[in-house]
């Protein structure tokens, strides 16, 4: 599953441990999400959305449908 | 930023404090199993009722330690469980695989020694901080 983790959070101008505090996460579960070697639950897909205000589809792609 | 913070409690803090948590009971454990195991020779000359409080304490410090164990656990992010939940399956594995081929060799007199649960207790033990520690760098 590809993402756009990295993208967005460099949109913000935040720091991996600014976004890792509001998920509630490890900075290494922010990276290891951002450098594709994690993909996250649902839940915390949900959360991301709703701190980055997009829908999920928006920052997660299957890369079997691409 | 702030809307979706639940509380000012941080995960590395929450993560900190249940790690010390953890260390202060397993730290009562180890000193209860070696007062249940020295304490009848050292202290009180092999008397029965001391040796049974002890290894009752032992028992009881070491059901409160599981229980941290669980709550530490379940203070982890996805990602710590995940690599908790990998290095305890493989800890589990090792552990019943060696500990019958080891109590094997002894019974069929290829050892000089007696294996001691001990001796299981050091490789699971060691067995679960290595593959914590290749889960952690696997995903750093």
């Amino acid at each position: 599953m590809k993402n756009r983790f990295k993208v967005l959070r460099a949109e913000r101008d935040w720091t991996q441990a600014q976004l890792a505090d509001e998920l509630q996460v490890s900075r290494q579960t922010v990276n290891a999400i951002e450098t594709g070697k994690f993909d996250p639950s649902l839940k915390l897909a949900f959360k991301a959305a709703r701190l980055f205000e997009l829908g999920i589809e928006d920052i997660f792609q299957d890369e079997a449908a691409s | 930023m702030d809307k979706l913070k639940a509380d000012s409690n941080n995960y590395p803090t929450r993560i900190a404090k249940g790690s010390l948590h953890l260390l202060c009971w397993t730290a009562t454990w180890v000193a209860t199993t070696a007062l249940a195991a020295f304490g009848p020779r050292l202290i009180w000359d092999f008397a029965t009722l001391p040796t049974i409080f002890a290894i009752l304490v032992n028992l009881g410090i070491g059901f409160r330690m599981i229980l941290q164990i669980k709550r530490y656990v379940q203070a982890l992010d996805e990602l710590g469980q995940k690599i908790f939940l990998n290095a305890a399956s493989i800890t589990l594995g090792v552990g019943l695989v060696c500990g019958p081929s080891y109590t094997l060799l002894a019974s069929q007199k290829l050892m000089s020694f007696q294996p001691e649960i001990g001796d299981l207790m050091m490789l699971m033990s060691l067995t679960f901080v290595a593959a914590n520690y290749v889960g952690t760098r696997k995903y750093r």
